[in-house]
């Protein structure tokens, strides 16, 4: 009592009231407020592997999404005579890299029928002599650089009188030779070189099974061998004319260019060139082509897209049916727990393999094969994500703000949609996300197994091409490569920005790999 | 403990009868295809599904194929491909080709998964760690189609350490050292992915173990680091690692189809695969029964093994 403080007393005048003439209230916070998922990306902009991850998913996607609009091939374009072409790229190809060529050793004769094909259309398909051998029983090898787009060389096409007709048009407009002479040996029992058409040069031996060894003049050349008429305008050709066929010595026996036949004319055609007439574009495939002359980097992207769908469709519904099945059974808990999660487990134990398989066989026939795919993913897709929200639920359900939302009259939608769902959703998101990269890898094994069948003119996917490369892996490896490529940096891409998403929104699960 | 294995085993029966009920009844939903005329196994092949009621109603054929794999282990004959052959037989002839290859496997990969889970726990954070747990992400996401076709390209065309097929066994027998080198790519293929997966997890818990309370009161009372580490640690640690182990090597048995495709191994999975390309019902049945029971083994025979590695661990107590 001793400490009492003295009050002196004050006026009545003195007092007044604060702040009478302004209003009083919470400033305005100045910065912006930090929600989940704000947080959620300042976390998750930090992993810098997740990021890259990311960038490398939406280039994919990109890639996937944009490429088959763009591209001048489509998935059902296929060339008879551009099969297991190498990749080869416009811009890179001068300097000698990623230019559609590789090693191939070559007897002489092999050596000849190469360096023929240059000769004519001054396109040489063999790049580069890198050296030559001879073995022991006294053959000579050579290691040559070829070209596999100018390799193919010539071809025979039988035109209509009026395709024919464009063709020289085309010739005349452009100053391209198209159209090259028939040869003296044209026969089409010959085995090699396009049934005959590469042969234009003079054989040592014309027999059908030919080598190709050619009859060579004293300076090295090739000697031609062309058909020769005194008409000069045989088979109404009127069009451009290969150097020195001026008429020959008598001024009268010109190159044959066509020959009719019942539908109109066969004429020899450079291919490189005749496959730009007609399709308007140089043959150039970034990523080769396969068996089947189809253009692998346009397959990949078409393939990938349709992986891509049924990846996202599947996580989108099996992140509603799972999440709804495993909010009911997490929330409810006891009976109404036990009898779903016996469904869920029954249908968790019967092999993928064997549901995607009985999907196909019932239903590929009636509402098609991707729609049963994705049939056979979401039957028993949703159970892990049903399992982790029904874990979420019963973490959360218990705690005290459920208890006090639900004493003030909460009914069940409002607490597990407003309560609990938002509490959880970064489990579940990550859950779905990592759906996708799972979805796609058995999508790739099961049409590689050839259980689903995607063979389709105009669909692909990205385990077929594996299973079509499978038996040209030792001559042509490139027709695998790039899906297999693409797969793995998709599949390596998804794995670190699941882990990035995870401990983005867990923070306390950082670092627990699983 | 004795009550949950029962509990569990029932259950895993119950689980088992629903799936191949509901299998069942979609297999004959299908379309029977006909036999295939092949000389006097046709008759055999008829004989048999009389005897199997293929004419009666849905419901009596369940039950005579009920009766007849309950009671005599019959799971019928080969209608499309290995004709009139006892279907089970078959199976039991392909099932050692499976089993070897992921056996390899598994013993190639139990020491170096290990080895590198333990060494880059010990060495957490430092660049050793860094570099196995940047390798152990890319390996892990990489399938195991695409190991196979680098290991077939590399070892068996360039290289040509290995045959490319998997040795038959008319020509070599089955433990014999070329049989395990015609094996070795699908074997290395197989490894990888369960070599990234033991070490990810072992570095996991290992690292995990490291850190706790037990493992500085062994520090000091005396032990030194090494004598720490393998009495405690990895002791404890492998409460939780060994269950994986036992269940890969239950898992041996389902194989790999895909690599088996690829090797062409004439094991289960080429027969599944078989069976579904040429529809052959009797074959596809019972793989399918024989999948879903490994499928649900394993997991029970990995949640008992808590039980017997750690007693701690006390099994069917509600948490």
């Amino acid at each position: 009592m001793n400490n009492e403080m003295k009050i002196p007393s004050f006026p009545k005048e003195k007092f007044g009231f604060a702040n009478k003439n302004e209003r009083i209230h919470d400033v305005k916070f100045e910065t912006k407020p930090i929600g989940y998922f704000k947080d959620a990306w300042l976390r998750f902009r930090k992993n810098k592997s997740a990021v890259v991850a990311t960038v490398l998913i939406i280039f994919l996607l990109l890639f996937a999404l944009i490429v088959p609009f763009v591209s001048n091939y489509t998935v059902s374009f296929r060339d008879g005579y551009y099969k297991t072409v190498l990749p080869k790229n416009a811009t890179l190809a001068p300097l000698g890299i990623w230019n559609g060529a590789k090693v191939q050793r070559e007897t002489q004769a092999g050596y000849d029928y190469y360096r023929s094909i240059g000769v004519e259309t001054g396109r040489p398909a063999v790049l580069e002599v890198k050296s030559q051998s001879v073995d022991a029983n006294g053959i000579r090898y050579y290691s040559l650089v070829v070209d596999s787009y100018i390799k193919v060389g010539y071809t025979y096409v039988n035109l209509t009188e009026d395709e024919f007709r464009r063709l020289q048009d085309y010739q005349d407009s452009t100053g391209i030779q198209v159209i090259y002479p028939l040869q003296k040996t044209y026969r089409t029992n010959y085995v090699m070189g396009n049934m005959g058409a590469n042969f234009w040069y003079l054989l040592q031996d014309d027999g059908a099974t030919t080598n190709g060894l050619a009859v060579l003049d004293e300076n090295g050349n090739f000697i031609p061998n062309y058909l020769t008429t005194a008409n000069k305008q045989q088979a109404d050709y009127t069009s451009l004319r290969l150097q020195g066929d001026n008429g020959g010595e008598d001024g009268n026996t010109w190159f044959v260019y066509g020959q009719r036949n019942q539908s109109g004319y066969k004429a020899r055609v450079d291919y490189y060139e005749y496959f730009k007439y007609k399709n308007n574009f140089e043959p150039v495939f970034l990523f080769g082509t396969n068996i089947y002359g189809q253009d692998i980097f346009t397959c990949l992207a078409a393939g990938a897209r349709l992986s891509f769908l049924l990846a996202i469709s599947v996580s989108l519904i099996n992140f509603f049916i799972g999440g709804l099945y495993g909010a009911i059974e997490g929330y409810y808990g006891g009976a109404i727990d036990i009898t779903m999660e016996r469904i869920s487990d029954v249908l968790a134990s019967v092999p993928f393999i064997v549901v995607a398989t009985l999907f196909q066989m019932h239903l590929a026939d009636k509402v098609g094969v991707l729609v049963s795919l994705l049939f056979a993913f979401v039957l028993t897709g949703w159970v892990s994500m049903a399992a982790r929200v029904r874990m979420q639920f019963y973490r959360f359900k218990r705690q005290e703000y459920i208890l006090s939302a639900r004493t003030l009259g909460a009914n069940d939608r409002r607490l597990i949609f407003k309560h609990i769902y938002p509490n959880a959703i970064g489990t579940i998101i990550t859950a779905a996300v990592l759906t996708i990269p799972g979805v796609i890898f058995t999508e790739s094994i099961l049409s590689y197994l050839n259980i689903v069948h995607f063979e389709t003119s105009s669909l692909t996917s990205i385990g077929t091409m594996l299973a079509n490369g499978q038996g040209y892996l030792s001559t042509f490896p490139h027709i695998i490569l790039f899906p297999a490529m693409f797969i793995s940096i998709l599949m390596i891409s998804f794995n670190l920005f699941g882990n990035g998403l995870r401990d983005a929104f867990n923070p306390s699960l950082r670092g627990a790999d699983e | 403990m004795g009550k949950y294995i029962v509990k569990r085993i029932f259950l895993m029966f119950l689980t088992l009868f629903i799936i191949m009920t509901m299998c069942f009844i979609l297999i004959k939903m299908l379309p029977l295809p006909a036999i295939r005329e092949m000389g006097r196994d046709v008759n055999l092949i008829l004989a048999k599904r009389e005897q199997m009621g293929y004419n009666k109603p849905l419901l009596v054929q369940y039950f005579l194929f009920l009766k007849s794999v309950v009671l005599y282990w019959d799971w019928g004959v080969g209608e499309q491909m290995y004709e009139a052959l006892n279907v089970w037989d078959v199976l039991l002839q392909k099932l050692p080709y499976t089993v070897t290859v992921n056996l390899y496997s598994i013993l190639l990969a139990i020491p170096l998964g290990l080895g590198f889970g333990i060494y880059s726990a010990l060495k957490k954070n430092k660049w050793q760690d860094h570099i196995v747990s940047t390798l152990v992400v890319v390996f892990i996401s990489v399938p195991s189609y695409v190991y196979a076709f680098i290991v077939q390209y590399l070892f068996c065309y360039k290289l040509g350490w290995f045959p490319l097929t998997v040795e038959s066994l008319d020509n070599v027998s089955f433990f014999s050292l070329g049989m395990a080198r015609s094996m070795m790519p699908a074997v290395l293929s197989l490894s990888f992915g369960v070599i990234a997966g033991l070490t990810r997890y072992t570095r996991a818990e290992l690292s995990e173990v490291l850190t706790s309370d037990f493992m500085l009161l062994a520090r000091t009372k005396g032990l030194t680091k090494a004598q720490a580490t393998y009495h405690h640690a990895l002791r404890n640690a492998m409460v939780v690692i060994l269950p994986m182990i036992i269940g890969e090597f239950i898992g041996i048995m389902g194989g790999s189809l895909i690599i088996e495709k690829i090797f062409s191994i004439p094991g289960v999975g080429n027969l599944y695969l078989n069976s579904i390309g040429v529809r052959d019902y009797n074959f596809f049945m019972a793989l399918t029964v024989f999948y879903t029971f490994i499928g649900l083994a394993s997991g029970i025979i990995i949640d008992i093994s808590y039980g017997f590695i750690d007693p701690r661990i006390r099994m069917g107590s509600r948490k």
